[in-house]
């Protein structure tokens, strides 16, 4: 009746996202990612957290993986071949297609760093074998009882945002997503769900970002300023992702200013990854779906291969390079040739870590870069910093916070101070309860569990037939009344009290069972007793009507003027109830009133009786259910005169 | 909950066709044309003569033919129409609430019924299935336009051939095509539709992912499950408050391209429809009536596998795509030896999935000889259709799949197109083809039943050549598809192909399933038996069958954070409440939830009394809440047992309770009084 979330990583910070959530006794681990970082322990979530005998395969039911991003997925082949996880592990098409790329690509350079290698060429292949992949929206039956299902996030191709159901409690996990579609993604897309949990990403907690259209025209013209005089620009980035977006923009600049000048990939992962993402064009924008059977987006028309000869030849170009941060290997060796000459422009898309080139390039201006002891770079050239991140910024997380309105929220991924002012925001404003726990922390949430009970066919159909009824409510509330501003808030409300006219009976032995109160009655073999109140009270009249003084002889016509007069003062004090004027009789919800003509009316007390020459009797009667509105309307008739 | 079959359809090419009732909702399962029927009219004539052949004096020459044996000229010489499922026509499109397409021939027929007023049904296809769908409708009515250039605009009047003379003159065969046994079937026929109906139609489809839950008015839960007889085919699971469905359409177990038959998706439904009528058209495996039930007896074998896994694994044993493989590789060999002897190879075949593994193992066996013998792909949509199998990973076979994860092409064509081996082209005659052209050569085309499109053309080119081959998917019309051309000096391969469960596989497949019901074909009946389903009903065409509802009431699930702020009370053997909430009806659940009010604005009162008040033991009541009164009057105490009395009270103010037997009447002035009087008279009572 809880769901438990322990979080490996990614708490209170960016980096190995690792969550492990026991929902109804299942256990699922959402995302498995390494924290760049680092480059001991750390790096990895603490697994043993999860079992301490390691004997994963028991401890948990399922791995879901949201996106191919080395924070999301670094660590999944080292808990699998290392570890020795043996049990399912969900992720999309394009992330089970792309994540051995991003895998081996960090290996690489792994090796090239001269650490400790934690997996290799074979764990990643082994890793991946176990691997189901699902497409969006596919509803997948994990075994009996546990339920998930894949919603498009935006962020990276195939990046997903996960539905897990247990029993009647169900959670999101979101992953990186993006609210806003780019260049070649579209944006995050979920159905309303009813909720449990929603734990969600928050790198941008606090950031409202501009639209990015201003953004991408300063690259483009930056870039075109560069070629035009014949300077040569260097765009650093990692392999998937970001290149095939950039390389979007530029294609369709391209073509539309008729530039003949070379863009170039490096010869690392971009133009295999190019063929994956032809493939996988279901998963882009919309716009570029439409167009796959003339011309594949993918298709670069102008890109080409870039040979290492062709560094110094002269000529403009612009070249994709990996790594992207300038953290060494290709981009680096070009960045040295290039950055002496001021006609070169280097374009930094995106976050840099700290301690790389890329970060000291963007932290301000500098003119030397002082490689290692022996090696100085002269930098001359220019630098652009792209600033349009794949991250939904704060308001798409409140956004998607508010439309999935979930009975609690917990926040990951993001910097610790930020990630408090939108729990604020989300608690004040949305009035969800909001977590933001630390990395091997715990939180525990109750969750929504169902009885189940027959219901007769009576009480359904009264169901479908709305039951509505309008009051405006001059709002008494009592936080107004609280903080002494009572505050006349006069609002239509809309209440339907359909489900109860049913009745849940429970009988030893027997399955509880949900009856209409008429059936109720019947069941029992009791007759209904009725309880009304009546009351029968003389209102006084104005002197200038010219009334015969045998008041209880009033003619029909002048008890319809009365009621209707009646129900005019009504209608000026009353602010709730729907008024009925019947001719004879006015009616609000139970509450009928009528002129009495009879001296002897049973609603009459003695003691009320006074002068009737000028008043008349006005008999009302009522039910429980409209106490409070009919002490109401009497008050209002005793004090007005018709 | 009620079932009609409307056709059991015919082949591959036209599935079957029905109406299900399901709480309330009327659902139309595929809505298909009957393109076989097309061959009754004839192709685009060659020569002149030809044209008159519906004059009256050629009439008269007709009749005297009619005992002779078919030739070209019977056929009808007019700008075709279109057979569709003559049932469907008996209801209103309007009512029907919901349609199902299993398949892109399923599709084939939708637009006669988009297009019609007052159509509001939802329409639920595959994103696969509503892609290809769409394309071959493209494709047929850009043929047919084709086609329609040559009679020229259509005269308003009653189409010569549909008139009763126009019928009399026609051949036995083609008129119980056209009109069926009784000339019950005429209506069937339409003109076709436009591209704009086309378009339109796409418009009101909502396309589906595999497994992926559509409710429909919070009250159906339909999923579809991959069936594995073609891209994006799929079988359906219908979930309601009272019943569970699953609809079993042509399925295969093992694809050699398309995402395989996911039976274990339709587990745990009570009512099954088996609606694979595939084993009908395969009578020539078993000629003899007496064998019929055979395979029931031979399939004992199966009874000893009882775990689900077990069943699993004898279910998904490739050997019939081991097959088809070898069949398609019997083919290429065929066209193989072809080409070498100089003659060319038409293969008009519409299966895509067929289509697409016959041009890679071809090019492959081309390419391993010397043999310089280029591949034609002629189609309006061929080049479309070939983009899109290759960025449709989520949707194929796990040898397809893995394809992906290691970074190569889908299909092998991508490649082939980019190396020239394969060219594709929108027509016979485009620039493009008659600058390429060589021969002999191998073309790939639409089937259209040899009636539209480039195969019409190829066709009576080749025809006379002895050294070219056709490859044809054999069936029942294979001769009169190809009257026009007769006589045929070339050489005519007929194969058939896998096209849905095997009579084998039945029995094992239902002991998976499990289902309480079972609806199964009538014409089925004979060629197995089934003991597996608690109970089966057989069904046929036009017949309607009404099935009792397995479920009495329906079930309402509570959220126990509301159930626990019930207030209940004890009665003699039960204990009850009065529920408070809201009811919301969605993935075919009825959920009451704690509603959005305030638990404080609304005080626990309650609304309904039964029984009888024992007015002294109201008056002690009374007393305790510091109200005094006196019993002022029995009315007639003869006539009312104990219930019936004015209880009249002084103190603290004037107030007056009227007992009766049906009910009490509080007469007071005061507020406060009236609602204490009201508690006392709760408490003497019983109510809710």
């Amino acid at each position: 009746m809880a769901i438990d979330c322990l979080v490996l990583g990614a708490g209170q910070e960016v980096g190995k996202s690792c969550m492990v959530v026991s929902i109804n006794g299942k256990r699922i681990m959402f995302d498995c990612g390494m924290h760049m970082g680092y480059t001991d322990s750390r790096r990895y979530p603490d697994f043993s957290l999860i079992s301490k005998t390691g004997d994963f395969d028991n401890a948990l039911t399922c791995v879901i993986v949201t996106h191919f991003h080395l924070d999301h997925i670094g660590a999944l082949p080292y808990f699998t071949e290392v570890c020795g996880y043996k049990g399912p592990i969900y992720m999309t098409y394009p992330t089970k297609a792309l994540a051995p790329l991003m895998l081996e690509d960090y290996r690489k350079n792994m090796d090239r760093r001269g650490e400790d290698e934690q997996f290799t060429s074979d764990h990643i292949a082994e890793c991946m074998k176990k691997v189901i992949p699902v497409n969006l929206k596919q509803t997948v039956q994990v075994d009996k009882d546990l339920q998930i299902r894949a919603y498009y996030a935006g962020h990276v191709i195939g990046a997903a945002m996960f539905y897990a159901k247990v029993g009647d409690a169900a959670m999101v996990y979101t992953g990186d997503y993006n609210m806003t579609p780019d260049r070649h993604l579209g944006a995050a897309q979920i159905d309303r769900l009813q909720l449990d949990l929603l734990i969600t990403e928050s790198t941008y907690a606090t950031t409202i970002r501009d639209s990015r259209y201003g953004r991408e025209r300063e690259f483009l013209k930056a870039v075109h300023n560069c070629v035009a005089a014949g300077g040569k620009v260097l765009i650093p980035t990692f392999a998937l992702g970001r290149a095939q977006e950039l390389c979007i923009l530029l294609e369709d600049y391209w073509e539309r200013m008729n530039l003949k000048v070379p863009i170039y990939f490096s010869a690392g992962l971009t133009i295999q990854a190019n063929m994956y993402y032809k493939m996988l064009i279901n998963w882009t924008s919309q716009k570029i779906k439409e167009t796959y059977a003339t011309h594949n987006a993918f298709d670069f028309k102008n890109v080409r291969n870039f040979d290492r000869s062709l560094i110094n030849a002269p000529g403009p170009c612009v070249l994709f390079a990996t790594p992207g941060m300038i953290v060494g290997g290709f981009s680096l060796k070009v960045f040295m040739q290039w950055a002496p000459s001021e006609n070169n422009l280097v374009t930094l898309p995106g976050y840099c870590v700290a301690g790389t080139i890329g970060h000291k390039l963007m932290s301000g201006k500098l003119t030397k870069i002082d490689l290692d002891k022996d090696t100085q770079i002269n930098v001359r050239c220019q630098i652009h910093q792209l600033s349009f991140s794949p991250h939904t910024d704060a308001k798409g997380i409140m956004d998607l916070v508010k439309f999935l309105s979930p009975k609690h929220a917990i926040l990951v991924h993001g910097e610790k101070p930020k990630m408090a002012t939108l729990k604020e925001r989300i608690q004040s404003e949305l009035g969800i309860q909001c977590y933001c726990p630390a990395n091997n922390e715990t939180v525990t949430i109750p969750s929504t569990h169902y009885v189940k009970a027959d219901a007769s066919g009576t009480f359904i159909r009264s169901c479908l037939n709305p039951n509505f009824k309008f009051s405006t409510c001059s709002s008494t509330d009592k936080s107004y009344l609280d903080s002494n501003k009572s505050k006349a808030v006069s609002r239509l409300s809309v209440s339907d009290d359909r489900a109860t006219e049913g009745i849940l009976v429970v009988e030893k032995g027997k399955k509880a069972k949900v009856i209409h109160q008429d059936e109720f009655l019947h069941m029992l073999g009791e007759k209904k007793h009725e309880i009304q109140f009546a009351y029968c009270f003389p209102m006084h009249m104005a002197r200038t009507e010219d009334l015969s003084s045998t008041s209880h002889m009033l003619c029909s016509f002048d008890k319809c003027t009365l009621i209707s007069r009646l129900s005019m003062i009504l209608s000026d004090e009353l602010s709730e109830g729907n008024i009925l004027d019947l001719g004879e009789e006015l009616q609000v919800e139970s509450f009928r009133v009528s002129v009495c003509s009879s001296d002897n009316c049973p609603h009459r007390l003695s003691s009320s009786l006074q002068n009737g020459s000028e008043s008349v009797f006005f008999c009302c009667h009522w039910s429980v259910a409209d106490e409070k509105l009919a002490w109401k309307i009497i008050s209002i008739m005793k004090n007005s005169t018709l | 909950m009620k079932f009609t079959c409307l056709s059991k359809g015919g082949g591959f090419h036209f599935p079957p066709c029905h109406m299900l009732s399901v709480s309330g909702f009327r659902i139309l399962l595929d809505c298909p044309l009957d393109l076989s029927s097309l061959a009754i009219f004839s192709p685009v004539p060659i020569a002149l003569e030809a044209h008159e052949s519906l004059e009256t004096d050629s009439v008269v020459r007709k009749k005297q033919k009619i005992e002779k044996t078919l030739d070209a000229n019977d056929l009808v010489c007019a700008e075709p129409w279109y057979k569709t499922v003559k049932s469907l026509h008996l209801w209103d499109a309007s009512f029907i609430d919901v349609i199902l397409i299993s398949s892109p021939t399923g599709l084939l027929g939708l637009p006669f019924l988009t297009r019609t007023k007052d159509f509001s049904a939802k329409i639920y296809v595959t994103e696969a299935a509503a892609r290809i769908g769409q394309l071959m409708m493209e494709d047929l009515v850009s043929m047919h336009m084709e086609l329609r250039q040559f009679y020229g605009p259509e005269d308003s009047s009653f189409l010569q051939w549909m008139r009763w003379e126009g019928l009399e003159v026609l051949p036995s065969e083609l008129k119980k095509i056209a009109s069926g046994t009784d000339c019950e079937e005429l209506g069937a026929w339409m003109p076709l539709y436009s591209a704009v109906d086309v378009k339109d139609c796409m418009r009101k489809v909502q396309t589906l992912k595999y497994a992926e839950e559509a409710c429909y008015n919070g009250t159906l839960v339909i999923k579809a499950f991959s069936s594995g007889l073609e891209i994006g085919t799929c079988n359906w699971t219908i979930n309601g408050p009272k019943r569970n469905i699953a609809y079993i359409s042509s399925s295969i177990f093992v694809s050699t391209h398309a995402m395989d038959f996911n039976f274990l998706g339709l587990q745990g439904n009570d009512l099954i429809i088996f609606s694979d009528f595939s084993t009908l058209d395969t009578t020539e495996n078993m000629e003899n009536d007496n064998t019929y039930c055979d395979p029931v007896t031979s399939s004992n074998a199966s009874d000893d596998l009882y775990n689900l896994e077990e069943i699993a694994a004898s279910l998904l044993k490739d050997d019939e795509s081991m097959e088809e493989m070898e069949k398609l590789a019997f083919i290429c060999t065929c066209a193989f030896d072809s080409v070498r002897a100089g003659g060319s190879v038409l293969v008009p075949i519409d299966r895509l999935g067929i289509v697409l593994c016959l041009l890679e193992q071809m090019s492959l066996l081309l390419e391993s000889s010397s043999l310089k013998v280029p591949i034609y792909i002629i189609s309006s949509v061929a080049e479309e259709l070939l983009a899109f199998t290759n960025i449709i990973p989520e949707w194929l076979c796990k040898q397809r799949q893995e394809k992906l994860f290691s970074g190569e092409p889908l299909f092998a064509h991508v490649k082939l197109i980019k190396e020239r081996k394969i060219h594709v082209f929108p027509a016979v005659h485009s620039v493009e083809l008659l600058t390429n052209w060589q021969e002999p050569c191998v073309v790939f085309c639409p089937h259209w039943s040899l009636r539209l499109g480039p195969v019409v053309h190829l066709l009576r080119y080749w025809c006379s050549d002895p050294n070219s081959l056709l490859i044809l998917e054999s069936g029942d019309d294979a001769n009169l598809a190809l009257l026009p051309f007769k006589p045929m000096a070339m050489k005519v391969l007929q194969c058939s192909f896998l096209s849905g469960i095997s009579l084998q596989k039945v029995q094992p497949l239902l002991k998976a399933l499990q289902p309480k019901l079972l609806l199964f074909p009538k014409d089925l009946r004979c060629k197995i038996q089934i003991s597996e389903a608690n109970t089966i009903i057989h069904y046929s065409e036009n017949e309607t069958l009404c099935m009792p509802s397995s479920k009495e009431s329906t079930e309402i699930d509570i959220a126990t954070d509301l159930a626990s702020q019930f207030h209940w009370k004890t009665l003699k053997q039960e204990t009850v409440t009065r529920l408070d909430g809201e009811l919301f009806m969605d993935q075919g659940k009825h959920r009451l939830l704690s509603g959005f009010r305030q638990a404080d604005s609304k005080q626990h009162r309650p609304l309904l009394h039964w029984g009888s008040p024992d007015l002294k033991r109201l008056l002690t009541e009374l007393s305790k809440m510091g109200i005094t009164g006196t019993l002022k009057k029995n009315m007639d105490s003869a006539e009312s047992k104990n219930a019936a009395g004015i209880i009249d009270i002084d103190d603290p103010e004037k107030a007056l309770i009227d007992v009766r037997e049906t009910g009490t009447v509080i007469i007071t002035a005061d507020e406060n009084l009236a609602s204490h009087i009201f508690k006392a008279i709760d408490i003497v009572l019983d109510g809710i």
